[in-house]
């Protein structure tokens, strides 16, 4: 039976689908915690290999590898499984974890509190489709085009807020015009002030300590002195205390904060001037010059793009034509090449479809670690482990949704039969602006810092 | 008594983020809990009256300034700062947390780094995680080392073995004394306990190489600590 065979393949690449989630797990993800709960890792591993299927799935509709029953069969499966996670699974682990992290709730309230709170998220995930025009009163309550459509929202959302940031983002850090220069001697400069403001905390770290001690000897001796005769008490008047070995303490530990405070200051301004004058050392390599040009191009795409966005959102315009077939298109009609439009719109959608599948699976994973490695801590590192599956996981759905505006008509069925009766064009004037929102705040933000920087000097 | 009248030994306490350094530090300084736990930004210095040989004719006091160096990644390119004019320097780790035993060997090698100011040298350390304690030599240490485990209410919640049985892998490989511990309960360091004894051995350790022993710094160079 050709759907046992097509499974048996199905299953094979899931199971490495799985192991290199595994892998990325273990190596970079959790590189410095110890693993405890195999089920966040066994969650992480499932959602990255659902997704991985779709992908993959998509792929074998553009090059028509499988059964096409059995095609079908594999992709609703994979898309049910994956809407359980992203809807019901994953949130309820959330709950749970972030209530028995915290220490407010005794234990044995944990469970049935986590479920109350599960069930207001349920409701606020229904509620999140009133505002947008993405209700078809065709579809039922529980039915996959409401779930999928509340999903894709939210993923779109998050693309489009990533994608902003890192339009802008990539051109400031790897140009050189925005890099500024360094000088070795500055930084030993600011290095001997840092150091020399830490002697003067340990100096004055020192007298509190000796004060202290003083005062409780005085103390002390004060409280054995009041019981004692007449000859203890000429000994009192004969015995000379140095004067000035009251220090004001409460002065002391004034400064002393004011010191350390003063020294968080200088370390961390320490650190941005070394990690500037690294990436200047960087930007002289041949690595770091081949980014720069790449950087003139990625600014050039990235300005497109926002002009782009707003002409979209202002005409209120949809494309209707994918990529490739206008680039056919224009091949055939302008430049009068004579090709077979079948055969090199499949072999160029794969190309373009595979590398879209890769650079944004690469990204969102290197992203992932960079976010995890800044934020976490180790109590929450399950958490947060759990936050970026269900991050994946709606991320993966919307690009889905997304990716089949760049694929050719008769590729499209698949997408549009499974995940059912979408408005696409209302996802893509979402992506615009939030695509715009994000590129304009981050400009914003960045020339803020940028100026910042500027100023002291 | 002023403070310019006594000697100072200064020792550092490393370790990865979030394992109870500032919590240890404290607790070590002034004998009592840290409230106000947060992460440490650059470094904190605490200072401490240590009665050297206590109880003997030659008992002298001594500062003891602990400089605890804050542990998060981002930070790395300049804790060498800190690493300047050091006499002993005690390595944090959670018992709840295997790999951040695991990860004092890094720390070691970039105290031993310092030197260098070559900042893919420091990064180098730290990204091969995988095959670190099986292929590296020991690394040639003359400053006197000791290993804490923190946080052992934690683990012996979680562990079925009973923790003072094992010692780390980096106590046995530099041949230090290890202690077990609970930053936040005072009893730990209580006179008498033996985490306070080993800890006095430890200072006086310091001290004596440091002070006493400038003469025989060939002969402890030789030996591999």
């Amino acid at each position: 039976m050709s759907l046992g065979l097509d499974s048996c393949v199905v299953l094979l690449t899931q199971c490495v689908f799985f192991l290199l989630g595994w892998m990325f797990f273990v190596r970079h993800l959790f590189r410095d915690y110890e693993l405890r709960h195999y089920g966040v890792q066994i969650v992480f591993g499932l959602n990255f290999t659902l997704s991985c299927t779709m992908f993959e799935l998509i792929i074998f509709e553009i090059v028509d590898y499988l059964d096409k029953a059995s095609r079908y069969f594999h992709w609703y499966l994979s898309l049910y499984l994956m809407l359980f996670m992203v809807i019901i699974l994953i949130p309820f682990y959330l709950v749970y974890f972030f209530l028995s992290n915290s220490r407010h709730f005794p234990a044995h309230w944990v469970r049935p509190l986590s479920f109350g709170v599960w069930l207001a998220y349920i409701g606020l995930f229904w509620k999140l489709g009133d505002p947008f025009p993405i209700h078809n009163p065709k579809h039922g309550m529980l039915s996959v085009e409401t779930c999928v459509s509340r999903v894709g929202v939210i993923g779109v959302t998050i693309m489009a807020l990533l994608s902003g940031f890192g339009a802008v983002n990539y051109p400031y850090t790897s140009m050189a015009i925005f890099m500024r220069s360094v000088t070795h001697s500055h930084i030993q400069h600011i290095e001997r002030k840092l150091q020399q403001t830490m002697d003067m905390i340990t100096t004055k770290k020192k007298r509190i300590l000796m004060a202290e001690r003083e005062a409780e000897r005085q103390k002390r001796q004060a409280q054995h002195e009041q019981g004692g005769g007449w000859w203890d008490r000429m000994k009192k008047l004969s015995t000379y205390t140095p004067p000035g070995s009251l220090e004001n303490i409460p002065l002391l530990r004034q400064d002393v904060s004011a010191l350390e405070e003063l020294s968080r200051h200088l370390f961390v301004e320490l650190q941005d001037l070394q990690t500037m004058r690294e990436r200047n050392e960087w930007s002289r390599t041949w690595q770091g010059q081949y980014f720069n040009f790449l950087g003139y191009f990625f600014s050039m795409y990235c300005i497109w793009k926002i002009f782009i966005s707003t002409v979209n959102i202002v005409f209120d315009r949809v494309g209707r034509v994918d990529p490739i077939t206008k680039g056919m298109e224009i091949a055939v009609h302008w430049f009068g090449l004579n090709i077979d439009v079948v055969f090199w719109s499949q072999h160029i959608s794969f190309g373009l479809v595979g590398a879209i599948v890769v650079t944004s699976i690469r990204g969102l994973l290197l992203t992932m670690t960079r976010f995890f490695t800044w934020i976490s801590s180790p109590k929450s590192s399950n958490f947060i482990v759990l936050l970026l599956s269900q991050i994946m996981g709606m991320y993966f759905i919307s690009m889905v949704i997304l990716m089949r505006m760049n694929m050719p008509v008769q590729y499209r069925t698949i997408i549009t039969e499974v995940l059912g009766d979408l408005q696409f064009n209302f996802y893509h004037r979402w992506f615009d602006v939030m695509f715009l929102v994000s590129a304009l705040c981050t400009i914003g933000i960045l020339s803020l810092l940028h100026k910042r920087e500027f100023e002291p000097n | 008594m002023s403070t310019t009248t006594l000697d100072r030994v200064r020792i550092l306490v490393l370790g990865d983020s979030g394992v109870g350094k500032s919590s240890l530090v404290h607790l070590m300084a002034y004998g009592q809990p840290l409230q106000q736990i947060s992460y440490t930004i650059g470094a904190a210095i605490e200072v401490k009256l240590h009665e050297y040989k206590e109880g003997t004719p030659t008992q002298r006091t001594f500062w003891i300034e602990f400089c605890d160096v804050g542990g998060t990644h981002a930070h790395r390119n300049v804790r060498h700062v800190f690493y300047a004019n050091t006499h002993g320097i005690i390595l944090v780790h959670d018992l709840s947390n295997k790999k951040s035993q695991g990860n004092l060997t890094n720390w070691l090698r970039e105290f031993m780094d310092r030197e260098s100011g070559n900042a893919k040298l420091r990064e180098s350390t730290w990204e091969d995680q995988s095959g670190s304690s099986d292929h590296l030599d020991t690394i040639d240490v003359n400053i006197p080392l000791l290993v804490v485990g923190t946080k052992q209410d934690v683990a012996s919640e979680t562990h079925a073995l009973p923790l003072h049985q094992k010692r780390s892998f980096i106590a046995e490989e530099y041949l230090t004394e290890e202690i077990q511990l609970n930053c936040q309960d005072e009893r730990s360091v209580m006179a008498g306990s033996s985490a306070s004894n080993k800890l006095c051995r430890f200072f006086d350790k310091v001290i004596d190489k440091q002070f006493y022993r400038r003469d025989v710094k060939a002969a402890s160079e030789r030996r591999r600590l």
